[in-house]
């Protein structure tokens, strides 16, 4: 009975070895190596195209199918009585009232701020479940699609991507940690430059990122800094795979603080305890003495602080303007059609997050490579904060608001109501202050 | 993937609701997704920092007084009914029904939406707008920007227009008939501050889209749109 069994152990023995050899000179071949190089077979390209004609032919079947959508537009008429000439002074009425509640009931219903904590909605379906809330049941076709998509993300793509994660973070621990073992001067910089590089890139196949970088001349230089708009964690991986930056951060536990500890190892980045977080001077007297010497990378930064849907850029937090160094702003802008980028914090925990972005189909996005500003006479930092957050959001296509995202639940500053009733007052006293004068 | 009778089972109560405020099915989702999204905490309930917490109505100079009368003292905690109620009254109004028909009076009436707009100057509830509370309201909304003399004498002109039975106090009739006579009204306080919005170049924001006529919502929203006339 044993010797039965035995050939047939043997057997399974073999094939299973041969599949993991394959499969593992096919990830070496296909992937790392291109990593390490930076070079691309093109392959993630032809799977973005195939990908776009399933949804071209999904979205046809979904408009078939789908009922009439009935658009109820009743304008939003306001109180008109007389066509009284606007240009005469006007003067206080009871109904004045009527366009403040108007407007302050319509914030009840909508919102420019709480919408942009939640997914962007799709136009159409892109086939994933977490993206269905207006799609109904279609066809028998599309639900085989959806199921054979199913397949193909969970069976295949994340646990591929689930090792190429692991042998990228691995990596890079490992390897940042012998380079600081060397000696600093040209050749640890150097070394250190390849490790990130490559690591990162490999993290970018491990999420499928497909990235399309424009204006590369413009690319942050050293003693400069670098400002993006944050949509998740994997900005940093999208920007740090084209170039080498030093990294600003709070110092995490678990695996998070391995990674931070051994980075800084290589190369000097920015990670702050806890407790000086709070304290600005400190923060900023460390960024720009990081600027002042130029021989260190360029610093990576978020100003809005929080993470936004990717479909408006929030306000700049004026801190890291007030340094004084060269500003490189670069725009990121997701395509939500291959997976939803967007970490919702109070939702989703992090490995949540990741584990959702690595079963969508893939993250497509574009980096725009904007060029460098700097503070002009007479503008304070918040004026320049908000000139680089509209050059960001006009070239990302992005909506620009002025509101904080950060203020999930404190006050809203005053001035912002002040020039509420600026606006008002000016129109009903002003008017009378000429009439006085007459 | 559902159809949409099931998504109309997540929200309690809505055939009642859509009977008696006259939304539609798709406007009771819409409330819904928006209720929700308000109640962070998933509660099932809104409360004041609710609504405290959407910063463009903080920056509304009567924002306040537009919560109170969502949530106000008695009614702490807002449920979705209710939620739906008050916001019945921003409806389009009904120009079919006529008061001696024998259906109730819609919430969404012209009376009732004055009656709404009275009560956001009237705010101690008992009937009349004394100058005190003209005077809070003015206050409100034109803060620091004006002196006390101007403020007195903004309020003085506007009690003598509208107080017709010379009792110091305007009472709803009395609203009525200055809200219906209102020859600038909306229109041009609106205009006009979008022309003096275009004159500032930095505040895009302030005045929202500028007294422009139709306000787009969130596009899943689209079926939901307000008067307020």
């Amino acid at each position: 009975m044993e010797l039965f069994f035995n050939p047939f152990d043997n057997l399974l023995c073999i094939l299973l070895g041969i599949s993991f050899t394959v499969w593992f000179t096919l990830l070496l071949v296909f992937i790392i190596v291109p990593a390490i190089f930076g070079v691309s077979f093109g392959i993630r390209r032809l799977y973005m195209k195939t990908l776009l004609k399933v949804f071209e032919w999904a979205t046809l079947r979904i408009e078939r199918g789908a009922k009439e959508k009935n658009h109820h537009f009743s304008c939003i008429c306001l109180f008109i009585g007389s066509n009284k000439d606007l240009d005469s002074a006007p003067e206080f009425e009871m109904s004045d009232i009527f366009y403040f509640a108007r407007r302050g009931v319509e914030s009840i219903m909508d919102d420019e701020v709480t919408k942009r904590f939640s997914a962007e909605e799709l136009e159409s379906w892109n086939l994933l479940t977490r993206s269905n809330y207006n799609f109904h049941y279609i066809s028998l076709r599309l639900t085989v699609l959806w199921g054979l998509g199913l397949l193909i993300r969970y069976g295949f793509l994340l646990p591929l991507r689930v090792t190429l994660a692991f042998t990228g973070v691995g990596l890079l621990v490992f390897l940042t940690s012998v380079i600081g073992l060397l000696p600093n001067g040209r050749m640890k910089n150097f070394l250190s430059e390849k490790v990130h590089l490559m690591c990162y890139r490999i993290c970018v196949r491990a999420l499928t990122a497909i990235i399309t970088y424009h204006d590369s001349e413009n690319k942050p230089k050293n003693g400069g800094l670098c400002v993006a708009n944050h949509t998740s964690p994997i900005d940093v991986i999208i920007l740090a795979s084209d170039g080498c930056y030093a990294m600003v951060g709070q110092i995490h536990g678990g695996l998070m603080g391995v990674i931070q500890k051994s980075m800084v190892k290589a190369c000097p980045h920015i990670w702050f305890e806890r407790s000086e977080v709070k304290d600005r001077h400190l923060v900023a007297k460390r960024l720009s003495d990081h600027v002042e010497d130029k021989s260190k990378l360029p610093i990576l930064i978020f100003p809005e602080g929080t993470c936004i849907n990717n479909t408006s850029v929030m306000m700049f937090k004026k801190g890291s303007f007030e340094i004084g160094a060269t500003v490189y702003p670069v725009a990121i802008k997701y395509d939500p059609r291959f997976g939803d980028a967007f970490w919702n914090s109070s939702k989703f925990g992090m490995v949540n997050y990741l584990l959702r972005m690595m079963s969508s189909w893939a993250i497509v996005c574009s980096v725009w490579y904007l060029p460098p500003m700097s503070r002009e006479e007479g503008e304070d930092a918040v004026q320049f904060a908000n000139r680089v957050k509209a050059a960001i959001a006009r070239q990302g296509g992005l909506v620009d608001l002025l509101w904080d995202g950060g203020l999930k639940r404190a006050k809203v500053k005053d001035t912002f109501k002040e020039e509420q009733q600026k606006l008002y007052s000016k129109m009903l006293v002003g008017t009378q202050e000429d009439r006085s004068r007459s | 993937m559902g159809s949409s009778s099931s998504r109309l089972d997540r929200v309690p109560g809505a055939k009642d609701l859509m009977e008696e405020t006259g939304f539609s099915e798709t406007n009771i989702l819409c409330l819904y997704d928006r209720f929700e999204v308000l109640d962070r905490e998933e509660r099932g309930y809104l409360r004041l920092e609710d609504f405290e917490a959407i910063q463009q109505l903080a920056v509304n100079p009567i924002g306040d007084r537009i919560i109170g009368a969502f949530v106000f003292p008695g009614r702490e905690t807002l449920d979705f009914p209710s939620f739906v109620r008050v916001l019945a009254h921003f409806r389009p109004t009904d120009t079919t029904w006529s008061r001696s028909g024998s259906q109730p009076e819609p919430a969404n009436s012209r009376t009732r939406k004055l009656r709404f707009a009275f009560s956001l100057y009237d705010q101690d509830g008992d009937g009349k707008i004394s100058r005190a509370e003209l005077t809070e309201m003015l206050q409100a909304m034109l803060g620091m920007q004006v002196t006390d003399e101007q403020l007195q004498s903004i309020v003085g002109r506007a009690i003598q227009e509208a107080d017709l039975d010379r009792d110091g106090a305007i009472s709803f009739d009395e609203f009525k008939k200055m809200a219906a006579s209102g020859q600038t009204g909306l229109k041009s306080v609106s205009s006009i501050m979008y022309r003096t919005k275009q004159q500032q170049q930095q505040q895009q924001y302030i005045c929202g889209e500028g007294g422009t006529e139709q306000v787009h919502l969130k596009h899943s929203c689209q079926t939901l749109m307000f008067i307020f006339c």
